[in-house]
């Protein structure tokens, strides 16, 4: 078998263990490329069924606009459920990364709308996309993640998990984060979205967007709500995205890669991280850490 | 472009390092990493900026920082968990478990080997080979990696100096004699400036061999596979609609085409593949490695935890088996707990009975041990609750390696590595003769039973027991007690009352009712048997349909008042220990074939409603 093969069948071995070992497990849905290939694995990993959990989508109500189009209409064409959840106190609020700081911004509006879905719906499960590759405390994690009852990590008392033997136990309240994608790095990704022709946000893609300028990031201006300095003209750039999030929070790269042929070899020939566009990972050092053992994913 | 398609192509070499505490295990991958101009910009800046405040040097660069990615690690400048890296050059594509060197943090160590093919065993030239640097190939070779690359670290600070390279380059050859390795490279290193690791270093002229680097590029790790029989746990059963009745799983070793018979372990029972169903479209085989959904062509029973084998090579089938056990606990363990073991999809109750000995990691030589302390390795005989499919860990990892939960914390505990299967009765047949279970059962008129009789002490069982026999002898019916004072006079007279004991009393009583149910004989079993597990045991032991659980029910304050031997008071005087319902639990039958309630009730009354019991199920004409 090739290396993507292998990985694939590595995945959806876990989200199989997920769904036979787990009540009611629930998988994450961020919209992104990660959550495009682990939404294709489970349409694998349960064919002819249909993948026996709903999915999540946890909303900050700050995605971008194509985002939401895109999460629609892929929910439409494969039949999953999807289930929306939305920190609604904190939008009321109008907690926003704008005045109140990309740390208030994704701990009301990520973490705690995060916890506060799981605690609803009883989930003792969560199948989330995150790698290992991404981020040096991501590459300490184990492929099954213990929380308690109010949704920490430990890093210092992680389960230890041998071969392919999964400890799926648990006490009523506490849970899992399972990643079958641990193993998988962004080329991996973007190989196999091409090797399986599976559907992804057109922002990935490079093409002439409205942009601005922000501590020499490249931010896009997708909707009214992002407010312009004086004198500050949004400017059109040929530009792309390596990861999406909220778009306050999420820079773009120049680019003229059009086709997933030219992403793939972009990622290649890549001099930075992919989370370098990620303005939440350069709070402070160790800050995905703290982010995580507070529940983040 | 070209580059695009070359990708998929590539090797994936997984390897782990592991070695004593500060042998420079994360600075080597640091090294690696930073050498191969692997490191993206912002993570360097990154590094760059908490070197300098962590050092106060301008010009210095700590290269660990890149793997420990745990503010506790960096904070104390040590590795705690195992971090994965991943990073390709030109040939290859690699995985590395950066794993921990702290005695305390060796299940971590554990947890990155179980996936390596390869160890990467960091030596401190200074300090030579250490305890954990035999523990780690212990624990490496036990897990079934075949190949160490013995990285002789530090160098710059013996001045390079070839005859302490040598030293414990020979040192290590020669323990590792015992172990199953087939190739050792020992390679002199400075991981903190770079000698030997991508480059040939100048400060070593007298070292011709490959660089790390080069060296994992070429290795190969593949040793010639032998031909393996077919394996597939099954992890869960797919059934969208009423046609479609398929086993997803992945295939653990061998292969399978479509018109394959196979054997379902531990049922025994045997099928034809008839589809082997894929998202992409049906396939005609499949094998090792590939997640696939099989479907049968009959009706049978298969649920998570079964495994779909080879029908002319079968995975084993056994209660018993016998296994290297890592324990990764800081209580020590003690034969007789109760764990949950996991073995491929299945999780089954399981007790470490014996504790056949220990491995001493410095000589490699078993001693014997009453106990197994947080990372030590034994060698124990487990008893599972029920019959397991199996193979040896050495015949294949996915079959043979399995771990141990704790019932309470929910805390992975141990691993453990099945050597084989104890008094393996597989091998000898059951001879069978003429005369006939039947024939002998018709010249008694009378249909075999076993009535087990269970309760607390002085519920009454003795009593009833007696009172049950009797009125049948008085119908000319052929009896046995098997009492349970009386059985550890003489069959169970070296077995205590440890845990271990109870659970093997129970299973000699239980195959000693089978014997007599054989020989025609109604049995009854009077034992207090507190533990439904074993009870269910017994019931497995003993023919369907002739095991008849008998709850003799007195509270206890009325068993405490009669108290006809004394034990509760003993017991209430801490003069006894372990005694059933006063420091020991007694888990009431959850379905007993019969309930009696003996408070308002004689013994006389409670033996006629047994006897009556018997008279409504047939058991008292052929």
């Amino acid at each position: 078998m090739d290396h993507l093969s292998n990985l694939e069948a590595e995945s959806i071995y876990i989200i199989r263990e997920v769904a036979a070992s787990f009540e009611r497990p629930v998988m994450m849905y961020s919209i992104g490329k990660d959550s495009s290939v682990l939404l294709h694995l489970a349409l694998k990993a349960f064919y002819p069924s249909l993948p026996p959990f709903p999915l999540l989508h946890v909303d900050t109500s700050w995605k971008f606009r194509e985002m939401i189009a895109f999460r629609d209409q892929r929910m439409a064409e494969t039949g999953m459920k999807l289930l929306v959840h939305r920190n609604e106190d904190a939008i009321a609020k109008g907690v926003n990364v704008f005045t109140h700081g990309s740390g208030v911004h994704t701990d009301e509006l990520k973490t705690v709308a995060l916890r506060q879905a799981l605690d609803l719906y009883k989930f003792d499960c969560a199948i989330g996309g995150a790698r290992r590759d991404e981020e040096r405390s991501r590459a300490k994690e184990r492929i099954m993640s213990f929380r308690n009852q109010h949704h920490r990590w430990d890093p210092k008392r992680q389960r230890p998990e041998l071969w392919q033997l999964y400890n799926t136990r648990i006490a009523p309240g506490e849970s899992v984060r399972a990643f079958p994608i641990s193993n998988w790095t962004e080329l991996d990704i973007w190989q196999y979205i091409r090797r399986e022709k599976i559907p992804v946000v057109p922002l990935y893609f490079a093409k002439m967007r409205p942009t601005v300028m922000r501590d020499g990031q490249i931010m896009m201006v997708d909707d009214e709500r992002m407010p312009l300095n004086d004198g500050e003209t949004p400017q059109m750039r040929m530009i792309r995205f390596r990861t999406l999030g909220c778009y306050p929070l999420t820079a773009a790269v120049e680019s003229d890669a059009t086709t997933i042929e030219e992403v793939v070899y972009e990622t290649l020939s890549a001099k930075t991280s992919e989370r370098a566009g990620r303005m939440i990972d350069y709070d402070k050092p160790g800050s995905m850490e703290q982010k995580k053992i507070e529940g983040y994913f | 472009m070209s580059q695009v398609t070359l990708d998929s192509t590539r090797s994936l070499l997984r390897f782990l390092t592991c070695g004593s505490v500060d042998d420079g295990k994360s600075t080597l991958i640091g090294r690696l990493l930073y050498d191969a101009q692997l490191i993206f910009e912002d993570q360097l800046r990154g590094i760059t900026i908490e070197s300098q405040r962590k050092l106060g040097d301008a010009a210095a660069l700590d290269l660990s920082l890149l793997v420990d990615g745990l503010q506790a690690e960096r904070e104390q400048g040590i590795t705690i968990d195992v971090a994965y890296r991943f990073f390709s050059t030109a040939k290859r594509r690699f995985i590395v478990a950066d794993t921990p060197g702290h005695e305390q943090y060796t299940r971590n160590m554990a947890t990155g080997a179980s996936t390596a093919d390869l160890a990467v065993l960091l030596v401190d030239a200074r300090k030579g080979l250490l305890v954990q640097t035999h523990r780690h190939s212990c624990i490496a070779s036990l897990l079934g990696i075949r190949h160490v690359v013995l990285a002789i670290n530090k160098m710059d600070l013996v001045n390079f100096d070839e005859q302490i390279f040598r030293t414990i380059e020979t040192q290590y050859r020669e323990f590792a004699r015992q172990l199953n390795f087939t190739s050792i490279t020992a390679i002199p290193l400075s991981a903190l400036d770079g000698d030997n690791v991508f480059r040939h270093s100048n400060n070593m002229p007298w070292y011709q061999g490959s660089t790390f680097m080069s060296f994992l590029e070429d290795v190969d790790v593949d040793a010639a596979r032998e031909p393996e029989p077919f394996r597939m746990p099954v992890q869960w059963v797919n059934r969208p609609h009423q046609d479609f009745r398929g086993f997803s799983g992945t295939i653990s070793g061998g292969s399978v085409n479509v018109g394959d018979q196979v054997r379902i372990q531990p049922m025994g029972t045997t099928a034809y593949i008839q589809r082997i169903a894929h998202y992409d479209g049906d396939k005609n085989s499949a094998t090792r490695g590939e997640a696939v959904t099989l479907v049968l062509d009959r009706e049978v029973d298969v649920s998570r935890g079964a495994v779909i084998c080879s029908a002319q090579q079968p995975a084993s089938v056994a209660e018993r088996i016998e296994a290297h056990v890592l324990w990764m606990h800081e209580s020590p363990v003690q034969p007789g707990r109760q764990y949950l073991c996991k073995l491929g999809t299945a999780t089954v109750p399981a007790v470490i009975t014996k504790i056949s000995g220990k491995i001493d990691v410095n000589s490699m030589q078993q001693i014997s041990a009453e106990q197994l302390e947080m990372n030590e390795i034994g060698v124990c005989v487990v008893q599972f609750e029920s019959q397991i499919p199996h193979d040896i860990y050495t015949a294949n990892r996915h079959m043979g390696g399995f771990i141990f939960i704790d019932r309470i914390s929910n805390e992975t505990v141990a691993a453990g590595m099945i050597i084989g299967d104890v008094n393996a009765a597989r091998n000898i047949t059951w001879q069978q003769h003429d005369v006939s279970k039947a024939t002998r059962s018709a010249l008694k008129n009378q249909k075999p039973g076993v009535l087990w009789l269970t309760g607390l002490s002085g519920a009454g069982k003795s009593t009833i027991a007696n009172l049950v026999e009797r009125a049948l002898a008085a119908e000319g019916k052929h009896t046995y007690i098997l009492d349970g004072d009386n059985i550890r006079h003489g069959l169970s007279s070296d077995l205590g009352f440890a845990a271990t004991d109870r659970i093997e009393n129970i299973r000699r009583v239980s195959e000693v009712a089978r014997l007599l149910t054989d020989a025609g004989l109604i049995v009854i079993v009077s034992l207090i048997s507190p533990y439904q597990s074993e009870r269910d045991r017994a019931r497995r032991t003993i023919v369907a349909g002739e095991f008849i659980e008998v709850f003799i029910d007195t509270p206890l304050a009325e068993c405490e008042r009669r108290d006809p031997k004394g034990l509760y008071r003993r017991a209430r005087a801490g003069e006894i220990r372990g005694m059933t319902g006063i420091d020991s639990p007694y888990e009431a039958p959850s379905n007993p074939e019969m309930h009696i309630e003996t408070v308002n009730r004689t013994p006389e009354e409670s033996a006629i409603m047994i006897v009556e019991w018997l008279r409504t199920h047939g058991h008292l004409h052929a």
